[in-house]
């Protein structure tokens, strides 16, 4: 059987893209699954504070992700659970997926169009290199927060932090609740790297200090953990010699980062992106592979499952009109990271593909404050954007009319940080 | 009663062991950890070094290139990865050109086959991605990389195979000569043999003093490493040395036998046991690696480690030179096998060899064979590495094999269940992570980690809470359940 | 007294300036919809938040049931809270948004299941 879609991952993308895909007519659609269960990351993130852009109430993860695998299952749409996929092979009109899992062993999966969905994975304290021993009780947060979450057992009691990304925060509370003592978190850069709703619910409320341009310095302990040594860093990251401070702890958890799971795309031959490291795509999600979608925290790292699940919606559209023939292959505009941007979803518009509006995901470099994100085509400022407070850990998302690109000839789309003008 | 007892099992004294057990012997072999090669087979350059660097008239130039001949089969035998790459020591001016010639001379000496000094043109179309200011190299064609901790694993799972016993968490605190046999004390019982080989690594010169007059003393030297991803494992196709200084062979950048990149390590002397990195020795090996390979990508690092080396001191207290000490000490009957540092690991086929025909055997005129001695072990699955055919047979055979637990290198709930069961079974993550290498790719562990301590649960019969990363009973995971807090109430 | 606080409604953090007035209210500035001087007025007389936490579950195939408060409770008793809620156990199956623990501390306030999971 040839599959009309396959998608790569049972997530919060995964699963509303398959959704997308199937109720815009895609006809055999197949979820392939890693995990033991559908939803993906959400199940392990039973915290609130999901779904307020897309249901306009506040959900936990893992009824946010009900509400999709109940659609999932309501249209009928396949899946296999534990099913690990080795490879990706383009054979033109045809992707041939090779899986692996316990009951049906090894298939060669053959599908018209494939949606990555795969998301992202943890920064390891190996790719951060904190000098030091290697004992036990050095976590990712996420790893902690599967444990705690979903198989009930605490790491340790006394819990230092290092990076303040979302998921570090909600542990630092989740920890507090389950009776363990949390110190400190600790943060790099001058600024947090999480949501300020997570920073004021998760550290404010337990009183757990933030020490922003701080790092750790070493590891204590050859067999568990035994401490930390905290340090203040100068304006170039660089540690202030004498402000040292031994913390004792037997749990350190590690917030410092995301990374897209992006093996099978590029060893697909998929063209990346290094400032995402994710694919480049368009304005549907397409990559550079004619067939291959993708969206979600595998194209770039969100903050919000609302904005995972708004694209993975267009990735679905995407796949059902490249089913049916309809998607244009013309780009129209790329689009560039101008002065204070790290990095610009999508990377490539086809103005035909497009029913209204694009939605351009962009993160800034720095804290600004009282600024304005601008659009440009060659010097034409096409569209402008007030934002009184833009975070490097907070996504803009930037909507620009159809009607409005439509009056300019192809180019590039060039998004900055500017002055507000008075 | 033992014949013999050994007392480490690192890479020495496991093959050793399995080299003893070739004859009917009675033959015990002694670990404190709870693994076998935890400590100096743990942490090191993983090089099987051609042979040209150590004097022909110490042991170390001795037994390093006939050692190295010998990894073939036994890295066949005991299906180990093991991938003759190739050296270079790369000069940057003439000075360094001059000793390119030297070592090409000494290596001649020692015998190490296929020696050639390359132009510099010949360097940079064989790597690329050296610095430009590289005019030229010795090129070694047999040295190679191996996976140290796997070959000590297989070597003692092949040794326990063949009858001899292992006895890990068993710390040797005392050793007593009583009449013709000695009496060992451990934290786990008293164990007697008739000889004592001492392979106890960086310990050895204590183990020593337990039951002679000190001749040897051990210096713990500390060496950093960084471990890059796959994805830039082809950065180098052969092992690159600076030219070597009397500091030693300096800052390398290899390739793993697994296929990631190396570099490392810099030699600081420190307390015995302290395998801790620090931000400035880090540095240096930074700086310095990137002298001979410019374009190594710091982003692209997973992993930081230290291990030691156990070099003999050379003073007057001392009668050691820097070369191994490999005798019948003064106390008959014990045998050192001590200041075992590189090459090491590629001389230990021959060294053991050495060890039972040219030490043992004279001691016991009766040794017999042992007929029922097999060199090799029931190979490992690697599905990864299988074809598709394979594939396809190997999970209908056993669904497990079906099952991917540590996602980055693609190792299977077969593959680790294998290795927990084995006769040298893994009982710890690392022990696991050691044999198989679920948890070595770019994630280190955090998706699979919890996947392997469940394993490990299931298989031991155990809580989840009870599996050890490392050492037994200090290396704790998790320190127990959620919701057993009682009622307690803070203010 | 002018108070600043974060806003914490929605993930969007708007910057909010309390100042209490004679009769009681509170001006609030800096809010971006209108839920903002709620919240405001919440945090300045009687604060409340969510608890999302675990319960033991039975025969399910997981040890742990994700649960929350079906509304929030009051900020300083986040830990006697917890307490009681510790004490839960439950059976597979349940489904989400059923009871697994009724009015929690006596606040009139339900804890409910944030999932389904089935008996196994």
């Amino acid at each position: 059987m040839i599959y009309d879609v396959v998608i790569l991952g049972g997530g919060p993308a995964g699963l509303a893209a398959a959704v997308e895909a199937k109720k815009e007519s895609a006809e055999n659609v197949l979820i392939l699954e890693r995990d033991r269960e559908l939803g993906g990351i959400l199940n392990q993130c039973i915290h609130n504070g999901f779904g307020l852009h897309t249901f306009n109430e506040e959900l936990t993860g893992p009824e946010y992700a009900e509400h999709y695998i109940n659609q999932v299952i309501e249209l009928g749409i396949p899946y296999f659970l534990d099913t690990m996929v080795l490879d990706m092979v383009d054979q033109g009109d045809l992707k041939v997926i090779h899986v692996i899992n316990e009951k049906e062993g090894y298939m060669a999966i053959q599908t018209k169009a494939v949606i990555l969905t795969m998301g992202c994975r943890e920064r390891p304290s190996g790719a951060i290199g904190i000098p030091g021993y290697r004992p036990s009780g050095v976590f990712t947060a996420g790893t902690v927060q599967r444990f705690v979450n979903m198989e009930g057992y605490m790491p340790g009691k006394e819990v230092v932090i290092l990076g303040s990304g979302d998921i570090g925060l909600i542990m630092a509370r989740r920890m507090t609740l389950e009776g363990a003592h949390v110190q400190a978190v600790c943060e790099l850069m001058p600024y947090s790297n999480g949501l300020v709703r997570n920073i004021v619910q998760c550290l404010d409320d337990y009183d757990i200090p933030l020490k922003l341009s701080h790092t750790i310095t070493f590891i204590h302990g050859k067999d568990r953990l035994e401490g930390v040594t905290v340090a203040k860093v100068d304006d170039h990251l660089k540690v202030i010699p004498g402000t040292e401070e031994f913390i004792p702890c037997d749990t350190l958890l590690l917030s410092v980062g995301l990374i897209p799971e992006n093996e099978i795309t590029r060893n697909a031959g998929v063209e990346m992106d290094s400032r995402t490291n994710g694919s480049v795509v368009g304005e549907l999600r397409q990559t550079s592979m004619p067939g291959v979608f993708a969206c979600g925290n595998v194209v770039h790292v969100h903050d919000l499952v609302d904005f995972v699940s708004e694209e993975a919606v267009l990735a679905g559209k995407g796949a059902a009109k490249y089913l049916k023939g309809q998607l244009d292959t013309n780009i129209t505009f790329t689009t560039l990271n101008g002065d204070g941007i790290s990095y610009v979803v999508p990377q490539k518009v086809s103005l035909k593909n497009v029913e209204e509006k694009v939605t351009f995901y962009m993160r800034v470099r720095q804290v600004f404050k009282d600024k304005v994100v601008n659009a440009y085509i060659g010097e034409t400022l096409i569209a402008t954007k007030k934002e009184k407070k833009l975070l490097p850990a907070e996504m803009v998302n930037f909507k620009i009319a159809k009607n409005i690109l439509a009056q300019y000839p192809a180019g590039e789309i060039r998004f900055v940080i500017e002055e507000a003008k008075k | 009663m033992y014949d013999i007892a050994i007392i480490g099992a690192g890479i020495a004294g496991s093959y050793i062991a399995r080299e003893l057990s070739r004859y009917k012997l009675n033959v015990v072999l002694l670990d404190g950890e709870n693994d076998v090669g935890n400590q100096i087979t743990m942490a090191n350059s993983a090089i099987v070094h051609a042979g040209f660097d150590a004097p022909s008239y110490k042991l170390k130039g001795k037994f390093n290139a006939v050692g190295n001949i010998m990894y073939e089969k036994v890295c066949a035998d005991l299906d180990v990865p093991f991938k003759r790459c190739g050296s270079l020591v790369v000069a940057h001016d003439e000075y360094e050109l001059a000793t390119v010639h030297e070592l090409y001379k000494n290596g001649l000496i020692n015998g190490v086959p296929g020696l050639k000094i390359l132009f510099k043109e010949e360097v940079h179309a064989m790597e690329p991605n050296l610095n430009e200011t590289v005019c030229g190299a010795l090129y070694a064609p047999t040295a190679g990389v191996v996976s140290p901790f796997e070959l000590c694993v297989n070597v003692a799972e092949n040794a326990v195979d063949n009858g001899v016993t292992l006895k890990l968490n068993h710390l040797v605190s005392d050793i007593k000569k009583i009449d013709d046999h000695f009496s060992i004390t451990t934290n786990a019982g008293t164990i007697e043999a008739k000889f004592v080989i001492n392979a106890a690594g960086v310990y050895a010169d204590d183990i020593y003093e337990m039951v002679g007059e000190p001749y040897f003393q051990l210096l713990a030297r500390k060496g950093n490493y960084f471990i890059f991803d796959k994805e830039v494992g082809n950065l180098v196709n052969n092992v690159i040395f600076p030219c070597p200084s009397k500091k030693g062979k300096g800052i390398l950048v290899a390739p793993t036998v697994h296929g990631n990149i190396l570099i490392g390590p810099d030699a600081e002397p420190v307390e015995k046991g302290d395998t801790s990195t620090t931000a400035d020795r880090l540095d240096y090996i930074k700086q310095n690696a990137l002298k001979n390979c410019p374009s190594l990508p710091f982003n692209k690092i997973i992993r930081s480690y230290a291990g030691f080396r156990n070099t003999p001191v050379a003073d007057t207290f001392t009668t050691t030179d820097g070369d191994f000490i490999i005798e019948e000490s003064p106390v008959k009957g014990f045998i050192n096998v001590a200041g075992y540092e590189s090459p090491g690991l590629t001389s230990i086929p021959a060294v053991a060899h050495y060890v039972v025909e040219e030490i043992i055997k004279p001691m016991i005129p009766d040794i017999k064979e042992n007929m029922d001695y097999n060199p090799k072990i029931r190979p490992r699955i690697r599905f990864d590495e299988l074809n598709e055919e394979e594939k396809i047979a190997i999970i209908k055979e056993n669904p497990k094999y079906g099952k991917v637990i540590c996602r980055c290198e693609t190792i299977t709930e077969g593959e680790i269940m294998d290795v927990i069961h084995r006769s040298v079974g893994a009982r710890t993550v690392k022990s696991v992570k050691k044999r198989c290498r679920a948890g070595t790719g770019r994630c280190q562990g955090g998706f699979c980690s919890p996947r392997v301590i469940e394993i490990l649960a299931r298989e031991l019969n155990c809580p989840l809470d009870e599996v050890m990363y490392d050492q037994q009973d200090s290396t704790y995971i998790l320190s127990g359940k959620t919701k057993s807090a009682k009622s307690e109430v803070k203010s | 007294m002018k108070k600043n606080m974060t806003c914490i409604v929605c993930p969007i953090g708007c910057q909010l300036t309390v100042e209490p007035k004679n009769d009681g209210t509170f001006e609030v500035t800096g809010n971006g919809c209108k839920r903002g001087p709620k919240y405001a007025y919440a945090e300045m007389t009687n604060p409340t938040r969510m608890i999302p936490t675990t319960v033991v579950i039975k025969n399910a195939m997981l040890p742990r049931l994700p649960v929350k408060t079906a509304q929030p409770i009051p900020k300083g008793q986040i830990f006697d809270a917890m307490a009681a809620i510790n004490q839960v156990v439950v059976e597979a199956p349940i489904k989400t948004g059923d009871v697994v623990l009724k009015n929690l501390l006596g606040l009139g306030i339900d804890v409910v299941s944030t999932r389904t999971m089935n008996k196994c």
